[in-house]
């Protein structure tokens, strides 16, 4: 049976017009829409095959049941539990995780924290003149991508929706279109581009800062090389970006993740504001995976902030630095963490892990990882988008419907939560008695 | 040689999020990409291993050549071997320092470890 319109859970681009093939129950091939990464999340692999408690060092399998009355009974007992994941699952499983933080006081957090929780400062600081990629689709005349390289990490990116993409006044794709890269490597995206900036490692602040000036006309405060490019580079650029029709910057973690961080983007986005001296301009970051943001709405919507709020005092409390994971990991004062649908283990700095293999670790998840090694409770879930349906939020905050395409004896993460909360409540009312 | 370290995304560690137990996962992260002057400085070819040292701990990935960095530019894909290596600091931003690390890069005998003892070391 051909499926069309299947939705691809992976990545911020959120592709909403795959085509696949399913037989037996099992996808047997995307015949359209998805890239290599998305095709190869769709065709599947090796999965967690039963809950498991750890038992002398080693994870025995259990029932359901038994995995959550585990968990539940590490979480009611915890001080200061952790709550870290959301962003490879639905908004639904996001507002049932922010109850239970609500219940037993926890500090919840996405992983913003380690992607884009900067861009998100920087714009609660100067705010954000950004549009939907629609609007990039038809209507942009010159793509920046800023320390992203959508090659690999949004690879339909600019064929979707920048560079590449055919639009009511970008009929001709890429040839009504320039590309500038700028980056510290030549990644492939810098090789298609039209112009690409090599800065050194580091200095985006500054080049932000140069264009910026040059933008608002103070040339003569410019110095000759500034981050390691020339003047002549940098007027090249912002002559580009004056004759632009519509320009856009799209940001990655080149940006958040260096030296600077949300200091980066504020500049970003003021460089942003002065473009507009000029013609139209807007900018958006590239959100890594497909519902980061729409935890950062949910969080918004329930508690009044994003990422990083800390529950513990009863009301929500908001302090990236303090309330962040990977803050409360290596200041060793978390004494429980549930990890849902993201890896841990994978993705942060030694330091947090060394505190994690220390602590009882519940993770929910379709697939094992390196997370896997040191959990105490392992809860397997289907996969959101492929076996359960919801909503996301694509990366210019486009609400998005996942669907499902295969049957699966897993739980969703939303109905694990729900369970996972009701037993919570069940152990602390028998406390309270 | 001392060099400056950033991590991100590659296609093939996309491709293998879901597979991270993988032998395709460890060939495809547990790397370190490096401009060819660089690994002549180093004595390395590629598939040889070279041993990255920071302030924050040390690891053994292979060497690979290209990913268009400049001299004095080390990348390894994100994972826990780039991360075995990076910092915990968040300068107060919740964000640690996933680039831009300075680094110590050698030639190496010891072998890549792969994930599940890369993991061990974390234990006890
Ligand atoms: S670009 Fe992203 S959302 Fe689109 S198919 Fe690839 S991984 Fe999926």
């Amino acid at each position: 049976m051909e499926i069309t319109d299947v939705v691809c859970a992976l990545c911020g681009c959120v592709c909403d017009d795959l085509v696949v093939e399913v037989e037996d129950n099992e996808v047997k091939k995307v015949k359209k829409g998805a890239c290599s990464v998305g095709k190869s999340k769709l065709m599947g692999h090796g999965r967690i095959k039963s809950p498991a408690i750890r038992e002398n060092g080693s994870l025995k399998e259990c029932s359901y049941d038994d995995a959550i009355k585990k968990a539940a009974g590490i979480l009611a007992a915890a001080r200061r539990p952790l709550l870290y994941g959301w962003s490879s699952t639905v908004c639904e499983a996001d507002k049932v995780g922010i109850e239970l933080a609500e219940e037993i006081g926890a500090v919840i957090d996405n992983t913003a924290s380690v992607c884009h929780g900067p861009s998100v400062l920087a714009i609660q600081d100067v705010g954000l003149p950004s549009c939907t990629l629609g609007e990039v689709k038809n209507r942009a005349d010159l793509v920046i991508y800023w320390g992203a390289n959508p090659t690999d990490a949004h690879a339909n990116h600019m064929k979707r929706y920048s560079y590449i993409s055919k639009g009511y006044w970008t009929a001709e794709g890429k040839k009504d279109k320039k590309l500038i890269v700028v980056d510290v490597r030549e990644t492939k995206t810098a090789k298609v581009a039209d112009v690409f900036i090599r800065i050194e490692q580091g200095k985006d602040f500054l080049v932000f800062s140069a264009l910026r000036a040059l933008l608002l006309g103070y040339e003569d405060v410019v110095p000759e090389e500034v981050g390691g490019v020339s003047k002549k580079d940098l007027l090249e650029a912002v002559r580009l970006m004056k004759e632009a029709k519509f320009g856009i910057t799209f940001f990655g973690m080149g940006v958040t993740q260096s030296t600077g961080r949300h200091n980066n983007i504020v500049n970003a986005i003021q460089m942003t504001r002065a473009a507009h001296t000029h013609t139209k301009f807007s900018i958006m970051p590239m959100r890594g995976h497909y519902n980061v943001n729409g935890f950062n709405q949910v969080c918004t919507w329930e508690t009044g902030y994003p990422f990083s709020v800390d529950l513990s005092r009863g009301y929500a409390w908001y302090n990236p630095g303090e309330t962040s994971s990977t803050d409360l990991l290596v200041r060793r004062e978390c004494d429980a963490a549930l990890f849902i649908a993201t890896d841990p283990g994978a993705h942060f700095p030694g330091e947090s892990i060394r505190h994690l293999a220390k602590i009882p670790v519940i993770q929910i998840d379709p697939f094992a990882n390196p997370t896997t090694e040191f959990a105490d409770v392992v809860i397997p879930a289907a996969i959101s988008g492929i076996e359960s349906e919801g909503n996301v939020y694509r990366m210019d905050n486009i609400p998005i419907r996942l669907r499902k395409v295969v049957d699966t004896e897993y739980l969703p993460d939303e109905e694990i939560l729900e369970k996972i909360l009701e037993e919570v409540r069940a152990i602390r009312e028998k406390e309270g008695e | 040689m001392n060099a400056r370290l950033i991590s991100g995304r590659t296609i093939a560690q996309g491709q293998n999020l879901d597979n991270k137990l993988s032998e395709e996962y460890y060939n495809a992260v547990a790397i370190c990409e490096m401009n060819e002057k660089d690994m002549e400085k180093i004595g390395v070819s590629a598939d040889e291993n070279v041993e990255v040292r920071t302030s924050y701990g040390e690891v053994v990935v292979k060497a690979k050549e290209g990913g268009g960095n400049p001299e004095g530019i080390a990348f390894i894909p994100m994972g826990p071997w780039a991360n075995a290596v990076v910092s915990g600091d968040t300068h107060g931003a919740g964000m640690p320092q996933y680039k831009g690390i300075d680094a110590e890069i050698e030639k190496s005998e010891e072998k890549v470890l792969p994930v599940k003892e890369l993991m061990q070391r974390y234990m006890g």
